[in-house]
Formats: structure tokens, sequence, C-alpha cells
């Protein structure tokens, strides 16, 4: 598809409305992004045609349900070009997705004294599965601090690697900041000293072109709605022979190979990481959001991105009282700011009376937060399908409300 | 002194002039905030915080003359304008008219729709807090 803006638009049925009487912007992006119709019609199709449970069905619903739904793993395994679909895992999403690592690959291959390394721009949710599991096992965590600007401090990275380090788990690009991470010379640096390293992807995966054979990371971990997909969906991406030594995270159906009361032998990856029935409707709809993405190009998405975000830059930098937070060279659609003398939650309540949607807070980052000596942000981020025209909106939106305490 | 009602028909007259547009209101409201007294620095403790809110509320109360007295501030200052509106109607007032006021301003203009779920219920928890207040005096001036 060529990059036609207004096409683009239609085919995203919710931002076709008013808010408060003003056309909606949509800029809560990073939260979630907002569904194509052919989603919406592949949700919808699946329970009116196809509606089966998945797998070892021996009728022809059961059947097309498996392929439709196995179709994704085909999908998702070319979207981050992993060697084979057997290494795509479907999780509950993103945050499932580290607590399955924590849970299964933790527990077996981190003990007591053994380190794990973060960043300080994590979310929580790359945080506290590490806490609990250094409280069960002894192991310690350990934290990459970072610069005034919101990149990691590489060097304070390297002295952190040691012999003990076995894992490193890292956000790709931060939620609240937009900050892209050197994560492919974070990965050599820990598999140097035989660390593995976990990808939190959740804000990078729509935004930049994904090689997991090329980043060579251990694990990759990313959730379907950020990528114009349904909600309650995620992926766990890991090397065939990591998931392999791994045990299992949840016990039940579909993961199993054989049950007798006496012993269990678990089914192959990737189904010995997926018990119960699984998210099917959302799978296969989330195919449909792949081929969106994949018929526009990542390419041209983030060129897209670019344009929007240095625009925004550009016409709020000299705006009285406004304080980015976040300036890293390298980011995605994500601009982070405070206003002097105001709370954000203000901030963005003004500007949802505007009809635009921010998100205000700590976006799970507290310890980011505390780390800028900030109780939160107001955070605008960008898809695809925004304009230039609707950050003008806001722009002028933010001038207004500045105003009020930066004459 | 007008009465709680007369106030909360003014109240209602002035958000009627604003009419529906929604960045007025809140801007008018947050103009609110900025009249609220100077709330003693050394009061801003944990303990006068209001629970259930969302932004920093703290409120504490006086009692003159048979009357109570509010003085609250807050974090945000929208929330100021909202603990501002409520302090024009209930403060200086007998513990009776307070605990049976019937705060229906809030209601009639919309305030709902108007700051969100979120603040709604944070500005239930300060009615709840100011009614909590003129009990606790009314019970004292009845002792």
């Amino acid at each position: 598809m060529s990059f036609d803006l207004e096409k683009i638009r239609g085919l995203f049925p919710v931002l076709h409305q008013e808010v408060h009487g003003r056309p909606l912007v949509y800029f809560d992006n990073a939260a979630t992004t907002q569904k194509p119709q052919a989603v919406l019609d592949a949700l919808r199709n699946y329970y009116e045609h196809d509606n089966s449970n998945i797998h070892r069905g021996a009728h022809t619903l059961a059947d097309r349900a498996t392929r439709h739904y196995e179709a994704t793993r085909e999908k998702v395994k070319d979207f981050i070009n992993s060697r084979e679909s057997a290494e795509v895992i479907f999780t509950k999403g993103t945050t499932e997705s580290i607590n399955l690592v924590a849970q299964t690959f933790g527990r077996k291959f981190i003990g007591k004294d053994d380190e794990i390394i973060i960043s300080t721009m994590e979310h929580h949710s790359n945080i506290v599965p590490w806490q609990m599991l250094c409280e069960e096992k002894g192991a310690k965590l350990r934290v990459i601090p970072i610069q005034e600007n919101g990149e990691i401090v590489f060097e304070e990275f390297e002295k952190l690697l040691n012999p003990k380090t076995k894992l490193v788990s890292v956000v790709h690009a931060s939620n609240a900041l937009g900050t892209i991470n050197p994560v492919k010379k974070i990965i050599q640096s820990a598999h140097e000293i035989g660390a593995k390293v976990l990808l939190d992807g959740a804000q990078s995966t729509s935004h930049l072109e994904i090689d997991v054979q090329e980043l060579d990371c251990d694990f990759l971990a990313f959730s379907a709605h950020k990528l114009y997909g349904p909600t309650g969906l995620g992926v766990l991406y890991g090397k065939r022979e990591i998931l392999e030594e791994m045990p299992p995270f949840l016990g039940g159906g579909e993961m199993i190979k054989e049950v007798s009361f006496e012993k269990t032998t678990y089914n192959e990856i990737p189904f010995k990481f997926e018990a119960g029935t699984p998210n099917i409707a959302d799978v296969i709809a989330f195919g449909q959001a792949l081929d969106f993405i994949q018929s526009l190009g990542k390419k041209q998405i983030k060129a897209h991105e670019d344009e929007l975000l240095n625009y925004a830059n550009q016409l709020t930098k000299d705006i009285k009282g406004f304080i980015p937070v976040g300036t890293a060279a390298d980011k995605v659609s994500v601009l982070s700011f405070n206003i002097q003398g105001m709370h954000p939650f203000d901030v963005g309540q003004m500007l949802d009376a505007r009809g635009i949607a921010v998100r205000t807070g700590h976006h799970c980052t507290q310890p980011l937060m505390h780390r800028f000596g900030i109780e939160g942000t107001v955070r605008a981020s960008f898809a695809v399908y925004n304009t230039k025209s609707e950050i003008e909106n806001m722009a002028e939106g933010i001038a207004k409300i500045a105003r009020i305490k930066n004459k | 002194m007008s009465s709680i009602s007369t106030l909360q028909d003014e109240i209602v007259s002035e958000f009627e002039i604003l009419g529906d547009d929604r960045e007025s209101t809140i801007f008018y409201i947050m103009e609110l905030g900025e009249k609220l007294p100077q709330f003693p620095a050394d009061e801003q403790k944990d303990e006068n915080l209001i629970k259930g809110c969302q932004s920093k509320v703290w409120l504490i109360a006086d009692e003159e003359n048979g009357k109570v007295r509010y003085f609250a501030d807050s974090n945000t200052d929208i929330t100021k304008g909202l603990i501002s509106l409520l302090i024009r109607v209930l403060d200086n007032r007998s513990p009776e008219e307070i605990i049976q006021a019937d705060l229906n301003f809030i209601d009639r203009i919309g305030m709902g729709s108007i700051i969100g779920s979120q603040r709604s219920n944070g500005l239930a928890s300060m009615i709840q807090q100011m009614k909590r207040y003129a009990l606790a005096y009314q019970t004292k001036l009845n002792a």
C-alpha cells in the first residue's frame, strides 16, 4: 500500500468521532493503538463462521480455526524473522511473556547471588517479575543508570556485567520517554560474558524493523494491542534451544504429551507453553493487524511517525513553560513533557477538553520518574494514522494551557 | 449570607453561561482554584489528606461561633477549583446545615462528565470528609 494518510485513516472506524464537540485526536498510542476494520471483521467472522476449539478437532470447523490460528504464528515468525514458528509463543501480553520467562527460565537457571540487569527506564512489568524472582532465589537486581536526556549510560552497563550476570532484561524503546536503546550492542556485550538477553519490545515492535536473528536476542516480548491488534494477546519469542531447556509455565491441557497419575510428559514447543484453550479469535484477528503493518512497511510507518515527532518538537520547543522529558537522539514517536507549575493530570484533562487523548502520570515507570525528580509527565504518542494538523491542534492547546502559569 | 440553595443556583447559572464549551469550562474551574485562600504549609501533612482522591487534597476544618470553617489545598489546579466550589457552598455554616445539604449543583452542571470518573470519585470523597467534620463538630457542640 502506498502511504495515503486519508485512506489509512479510513481503515480505522474509531477515529471518526467527536469528543466534547471536537474531532477526536488520538495520541495515546503507546498505551494502545486503534484497530483497523480488517481486525474487527476477523473477530466477527471467526465467531460467525469458524468458532471451534483448535488442534485435535476431527471436524471441519476445528480444522479451519486451527489453520487460521497457526497462520498467525507464521505471520509473527515473518514479522520478527525468527528461524521457525515454533519459537513463537502466544501469551496474554508483554507482561505475561516476561513473567513466563521469570517463572521458567528464571527459576531453573538463576540462583543465589546470580545477577539480573535491567535499566532505570523499565516499565514495572520488567521490574517486578525480576524482583519477585530475586527474592525467591536470593539473586540480585542491578540497574543501568541513565543520563539526563534519557539515554542509558552504556559504560555503566558494561561495568555491571560480570560472570554472575545470568540475564539482561531491557526495554527496546521506552514507553515513557521514547528512547530507543542500543540493544544490539547490549546483546553483544551480554553474550560475551554468557548472559541471556530479554528484550521488552512492547513499544518498539510497532515502529521499528525487528529481526530477532540479526539482533540475536534470546527472548522478545510484545503485545498485539500496541500493534493495531486485539487486547489480551501477546507474544514471547525465544530461541528454540533455550525454550526446550525451560520447564513449562502453566500446567493443563494442550501443553502435555502423555498424562498418567505417575508421570506426565510435556508437549513440544510452542505448545508446551500454551496450556488451556488459547485466545483463538484474537490470535486470528492479530494476523490481520500484522498484514496491515506489512502492507505499509515499517520504513514508511517510521518515516511518517518521525515526521510527526519532529513537527511536534518544533511546534512546542519555544512554548514558555514547556519542559520536554526524554530528549534522546534516537526515539520512537513519544513526546513526554510537563508544563511549568502545572500538574500533568490537569494538562491531560484540559487537552481532553479539546478532544485530544493523551496519557498522564508515571506511565508504570515510577523509578524512572524518581530519577527525574518528577511525579509524572503528559505523554503524547503518535501512530501511523495521526496527522500534522492534529499535532498543530495539540501544540495550540499546549500553548494555551502553558500561558495560564507562564505569562 | 445566601442560603445553600441560592449559592447552588448561582453556580449553576455561572456554568450555564460557559455553555457546552468544555475547554472554557475547565479553564473556569482552574481559575476558581486560584482564588482559594492560602493554605498553611505546615498543615500539608498526610493526616490531612483526603483518602480516595487521585490527586493530593488537604482539608482541615475549624469551629468559629458555632459555624464550621473549611480550609483546603491541592497539588492540582482543577481539584483546587472543585474544592473551592464546595467551600463556597458549605463554609461558615452550622453543622446541621452542612450535614443536611443536598449538593445538587454537581449533577445540575453535569460535573461528572466534565471532570471524568476518577475526579468525580475524588469529589465525592471531599464532600464526605466535609460532612464528617460537620458531624464531629455537631457531636462536640451538643456534648
